[in-house]
């Protein structure tokens, strides 16, 4: 055994030791995007979320990088962690059964004081097999094997799983978490990061932020109210909530919204985060009779009680707040950065003169984008060390 | 760096956690400052939360959340935006923001004076209290979010608009839901729809007028504004209609 | 026969405050006071007397106090006095033992043995009289998801009807013969000033209420009373009947003395004809059918309104609304074991169907399971007592809920449970002209309305201490109920955790 104590797949006892369905916890967010698509060291951003650390108490962090493994950009970066020894074995023959293996290595970390009792974590880049069945595509077959090995008895669990992008996370404040798997030596396009202040809950890897599922992640400060129909709707299309979190839904959400449902975007924040009845009778009749729909069809999926997110796909950042902004969310901007923060000062710490700092409305989705013309510079780019 | 000479300080807060800021800042005053300057300052709470002294402070940078909160006496000077929660509780004392304010801006202050040159965030005002001298006051150069003046008690806040265009609409909805207290001036219009059902708009009368010249004429004085300019435009008074919104609510 | 039944209740006469006005006398509509001009003095009839305090609430002086009549049996557990006075009264009459309301026996009443969660710290609680609060409720189908036009945001899927509620009670069933005129106008126009729907029940619209359509279910019953196209035109919502809570699987009879002309107008049969509804509507014997005739109230009417199917909760409840979801309804109502009724057998009343917390909760998880859930709306009734049971049915998964007895008792009504007996002293249930007048209905609207206004104002104060400001967020959020002193399997079919865990 590596990590002392019970089985992981015991989620109920070991995410949340009090047995209540979901955990609660309170937390900093922040979010840095190049939308000319450089990619830039995350020291930064670590300097960013460290600033907030009153914020979190040390009990969960993480990030997630977009655009950090051009080597494999084709392949699914599943990044897992193992409890023993045994089960990383099972698990990589499960692996192995179900997809083309590329490469696989073990996610680098160095010793360090903070962090104690830390996982295995490896990483595996995969192609899917050939010949899925028609009305399944590649991401849907990722999805379905995801949610097979993070439910099995054995201590596995995936915690990442898109492509050219991967989620970092463990036991710690988040700077801690930066050191132990040394993310100062990866560059993205997209940082996000959350340092979590949990309320009932022990310490698990696997329960930090962000959550992700494909390639979209989500960082969460808040708690969302309404997480026992939230989840009972996302039942109802295959996913399974396993890690008993209020995030984790936001991210099954997204998916759901997004990719099975395929729609835009700004429609997407308008689920998650809808408008007032009373403001959708006073809108035009055509958005009126969209709004009307979205919230007829989509209010099982409307995220109630306080929350601030940074939600983050390949080449999208998104931040967005509840209805009556019960969480806070900044928004910087200088040239082409984009950053997204529980508090301005954050912001302000690694990049003092912006051109633009507000707090978008509640409930008013802030999209970053790549810029059409962006290319996600590859390894011939010349070194920069902190964000602009 | 602490560098002293005669009654002033400067603090370079790099890196400065907010405790031992705010304990440096304690002990500036006891032994005398009566100016005290902070440069640096990215996110470090409380500041002047516990400081009872008509001190003056000014800071350069981005302070944290609940500036000011408690306050009772220094003057606070932002050369920068101020937070979630700025002048918190306040009871006495100044507030002046050169950038912008977060959310709940003077939540359930009681006296004291808070000038944002720019916009605020939600719920400035919010519970806002006067009672015999004590009567706070807010003025925001910019628009307001949503549920500006939330259940206010007392107190005045002023909202100018300076920002916004010709005929642009004021940000804020649900503003003053709950009011049973105080006054709202403002400068432009808020769509009726967005006033809470307790609201009553009226045209401003001679004691308003002279409420509104004297706060404004401090306001452009301490931002470098005309404040005849301002006050040429036209002003809506925001006031409770009832004191007792919820008086029959309930069965017995 | 001599009737060996003794009174039930006692007619306490304060003689020092009784000034023989009469009024009692008046009031009573079953006979029990009565003016003994001889001794010029009011007296009663003790075993005519129903308990339904209608004189006590009129004495002028405050005289009269009606109580139970102690009767002191030998104690038993078993032969308990009521099912004493039963036999007996079998006995005297050879007869099926009619009764009024809804079953009135000690099964568990769930909503008693659920609680509501509220926020502390870690989620701020909204204060719902400054924050925006949101009941609106639209009830019908929902389709699985939405489609855009590719590149515009404009809405490709087209939504079925949708009817919007303002807050999601509304008032159930009652026909025009079971309760009187002034006891419908009360309720269309309370739920018109509300935003909300009452309905007609089996006895057709009368002409004077068609004004309020756009707040008027119509029924389509198995007696199918004064159903034509005018009357399907008029409303906002069909709703088919299979059953009702109080008697599952029984038709039921309007006796032709209460069929009067107006009566007879609405129901368009001959005045003085007994008005039949049967057991089970003839034309449908089998789900097939059911979806048969939905579709043909749905051709009838263009597609422009949902249809409801309403049953009475039986044992296999989740699979019956399963099938009725699937054969086209947009909207399913159960109707559980306590739902009332203006006639019923006693002994199917309170023996046949089951608790409406219990059925409600297996159909909203059958449906889910099946992922059908969103193809129809679900609207619990029977027994729903208040804005609590409200938020707790709606936690379980109910989209509305109907209230019957609850808006009678907002009229008056003392639940005294003499409905079949015509003779409703408080004027509802009945449809004599001297009685019915006891309603007007500009007071009865006003209480009606007043009543729902309450249980809104309540409602939203529970989603603000769950930290929610829309009703959607606690619809089939059983993580905000808990239970208390109930079983695991009890807990297991509410899909509930235990308090405390």
């Amino acid at each position: 055994m590596l990590f002392e104590g019970k089985s992981m797949k015991n989620l109920m006892s070991i995410n949340n030791t009090y047995n209540d369905d979901k955990v609660i916890d309170a937390c900093s967010i922040f979010g840095a995007m190049d939308r000319s698509g450089r990619r830039f060291s995350g020291e930064g951003v670590f300097k960013a979320v460290a600033n907030m650390h009153d914020r979190g108490n040390g009990l969960g962090g993480g990030f997630a990088a977009y655009g950090l493994y051009p080597e494999h950009a084709d392949n699914y970066a599943l990044h897992l962690m193992y409890l023993s020894i045994k089960s990383k074995l099972e698990t990589e023959e499960f692996l192995r059964e179900h997809f083309n293996v590329v490469w696989q290595e073990e996610v680098p970390s160095r010793k360090t004081a903070a962090i104690t009792n830390p996982p295995l974590v490896w990483r595996y880049f995969v192609d899917v097999p050939q010949g899925l069945p028609e009305n399944q595509s590649a991401d849907d077959y990722v999805v379905a094997r995801v949610m097979e090995i993070n439910t099995s008895d054995n201590d596995s669990f995936v915690f990442s799983s898109g492509k050219n992008m991967a989620v970092f996370k463990g036991v710690g404040y988040p700077e801690e978490i930066a050191e132990y798997f040394k993310l100062e030596q990866y560059k993205a396009y997209i940082w996000t990061a959350h340092g979590r202040f949990p309320t009932n809950t022990v310490a698990w890897w696997g329960g930090a932020h962000p959550f992700s599922i494909l390639d979209w992640t989500v960082v969460h400060n808040g708690e969302i109210s309404s997480y026992g129909i939230n989840r009972r709707y996302l039942e109802q299309f295959g996913y399974k909530c396993t890690m008993y979190t209020d995030t984790e839904v936001i991210a099954y959400a997204v998916d759901l919204l997004l990719r099975k449902h395929n729609l835009p975007l700004e429609i997407v924040a308008r689920v998650l985060a809808a408008p007032f009845w009373d403001e959708i009778e006073r809108m035009p009749e055509k958005e009126r009779n969209l709004m009307r729909a979205i919230r007829q069809t989509y209010g099982s999926l409307l995220l109630n009680g306080p929350f601030a997110v940074v939600i983050a796909h390949s080449g999208e950042m998104i931040g967005l707040t509840d209805r009556i902004r019960l969480r806070p969310l900044t928004v910087g901007e200088k040239d082409d950065m984009l950053y997204l923060s529980s508090e301005e000062s954050a912001i302000r710490l690694i990049s003092p003169d912006l051109d633009n700092a507000w707090s978008p409305m509640g409930g008013e989705p802030v999209i970053g984008k790549l810029k059409p013309d962006a290319q996600i510079h590859l390894e011939d780019e010349k070194e920069e060390i902190v964000s602009r | 760096m602490t560098t002293m000479s005669e009654t002033i300080i400067k603090i370079d807060s790099t890196g400065v956690y907010y405790r031992d800021l705010n304990a440096r800042l304690r002990e500036a005053i006891t032994n005398g400052a009566t100016k005290i300057e902070l440069q640096n300052v990215y996110g470090q709470r409380y500041i002047g939360t516990d400081l009872n002294q008509p001190v003056e402070i000014e800071i350069f940078g981005t302070p944290g959340n609940d500036l000011g909160a408690f306050m009772n006496g220094p003057r606070i000077i932002i050369h920068g935006s101020a937070q979630d929660g700025c002048g918190n509780t306040m009871n006495e004392g100044e507030i002046i923001v050169h950038g912008r304010a977060g959310d709940t801006v003077g939540l359930s202050a009681r006296g004291g004076k808070i000038y944002i040159r720019g916009d605020v965030g939600y719920r400035a005002g919010i519970h806002m209290k006067e009672y015999q001298g004590k009567k706070p006051i807010i003025v925001i150069g910019g628009t307001a979010q949503d549920f500006l003046g939330e259940y206010m008690a007392g107190g005045t806040i002023i909202l100018l608009g300076l920002k916004l265009k010709d005929g642009q609409d004021h940000l804020s909805r649900y503003v003053g839901t709950g009011m049973h207290g105080g006054v709202i001036y403002v400068r432009g219009n808020i769509p009726k729809y967005h006033l809470g059902r307790e609201v009553g708009v009226a045209k401003l009368n001679e004691k308003d007028n002279a409420v509104l010249k004297e706060h404004v004429t401090v306001f452009s004085g301490l931002f470098g504004f005309n404040a005849d300019d301002i006050l040429k435009s036209n002003f809506i008074k925001l006031y409770p209609r009832w004191l007792r919104p919820y008086g029959r609510l309930y069965a017995y | 026969m001599k009737t060996f039944v003794t009174p039930k209740f006692k007619v306490n006469r304060d003689e020092d405050r009784c000034i023989q006005c009469q009024v009692c006398v008046n009031q009573c509509s079953f006979g029990a006071n009565y003016y003994d001009a001889e001794e010029n003095k009011v007296k009663s009839r003790e075993e005519l007397c129903t308990g339904c305090h209608r004189c006590e609430a009129f004495c002028p002086t405050n005289a009269i106090r009606v109580t139970y009549n102690p009767l002191d049996y030998r104690g038993n557990y078993n032969w308990r006095p009521d099912i004493i006075e039963d036999i007996t009264k079998q006995s005297e009459t050879g007869g099926v033992l009619l009764t009024g309301m809804g079953d009135d026996k000690s099964q568990r009443i769930y909503w008693d043995h659920i609680v509501l969660n509220a926020s502390q710290v870690t989620n701020p609680s909204i204060d719902p009289l400054r924050e925006p609060m949101e009941l609106t409720t639209y009830l019908g189908q929902k389709p699985e998801r939405l489609e855009l036009e590719p590149g515009t945001h404009n809405l490709k899927t087209k939504m079925t009807p949708q009817v919007k509620l303002d807050v999601p009670v509304m008032f159930s069933a009652m026909s025009y013969g079971a309760v009187s005129l002034n006891v419908q106008e009360s309720l269309a126009r309370a739920a018109k000033e509300m935003g909300t729907l009452w309905n007609t029940g089996e006895g057709g619209l009368h002409p004077s209420l068609y004004k309020y359509g756009d707040n008027t279910i119509v029924q389509v019953a198995s007696g199918r009373f004064g159903v034509h196209a005018d009357y399907l035109d008029a409303a906002k919502i069909i709703e088919i009947k299979i059953g009702q809570g109080a008697k599952p699987g029984i038709g039921g009879h309007l006796p032709g003395e209460k069929v009067s002309a107006d009566v007879s107008l609405t129901r368009m049969i001959p005045e003085g004809t007994d008005a039949i509804s049967p057991a089970p509507q003839h034309d449908i014997y089998s789900i097939e059918d059911l979806a048969q005739l939905i579709y043909a109230l749905k051709e009838a009417t263009n597609y422009t309104k949902p249809v409801s199917v309403k049953i009475a909760a039986v044992h296999n409840a989740a699979a019956i609304a399963s099938g009725i979801v699937r054969g086209g309804a947009d909207i399913v109502v159960i109707d559980g074991l306590r739902g009332a009724t203006g006639a019923a057998p006693k002994v199917i009343r309170d023996n046949v169907g089951i608790p409406i917390e219990l059925a409600l909760a297996s159909v909203d998880s059958r449906l889910r399971q099946e992922g059908i859930r969103h193809r129809a709306s679900l609207v619990a009734s029977g027994g729903i007592r208040s804005s609590g049971d409200v938020a707790k049915a709606i936690a379980l998964g109910a989209d509305a809920v109907y209230i019957g007895t609850a808006a009678l008792i907002s009229l008056g009504c003392h639940v005294c449970q003499q409905c079949h007996t015509g003779k409703c002293a408080w004027g509802i249930c009945t449809t004599d002209l001297r009685l019915t007048k006891r309603i007007n209905p500009e007071i009865g609207a006003r209480r009606a309305a007043n009543l729902l206004r309450s249980w809104s104002i309540e409602l939203k104060d529970i989603l603000g201490g769950l930290g929610v400001n829309a009703l959607e967020s606690l619809r089939g959020n059983r993580l905000h109920l808990r239970g208390i002193g109930l079983s695991d399997t009890e807990l297991e079919i509410l899909g509930i955790r235990m308090a405390g865990n």
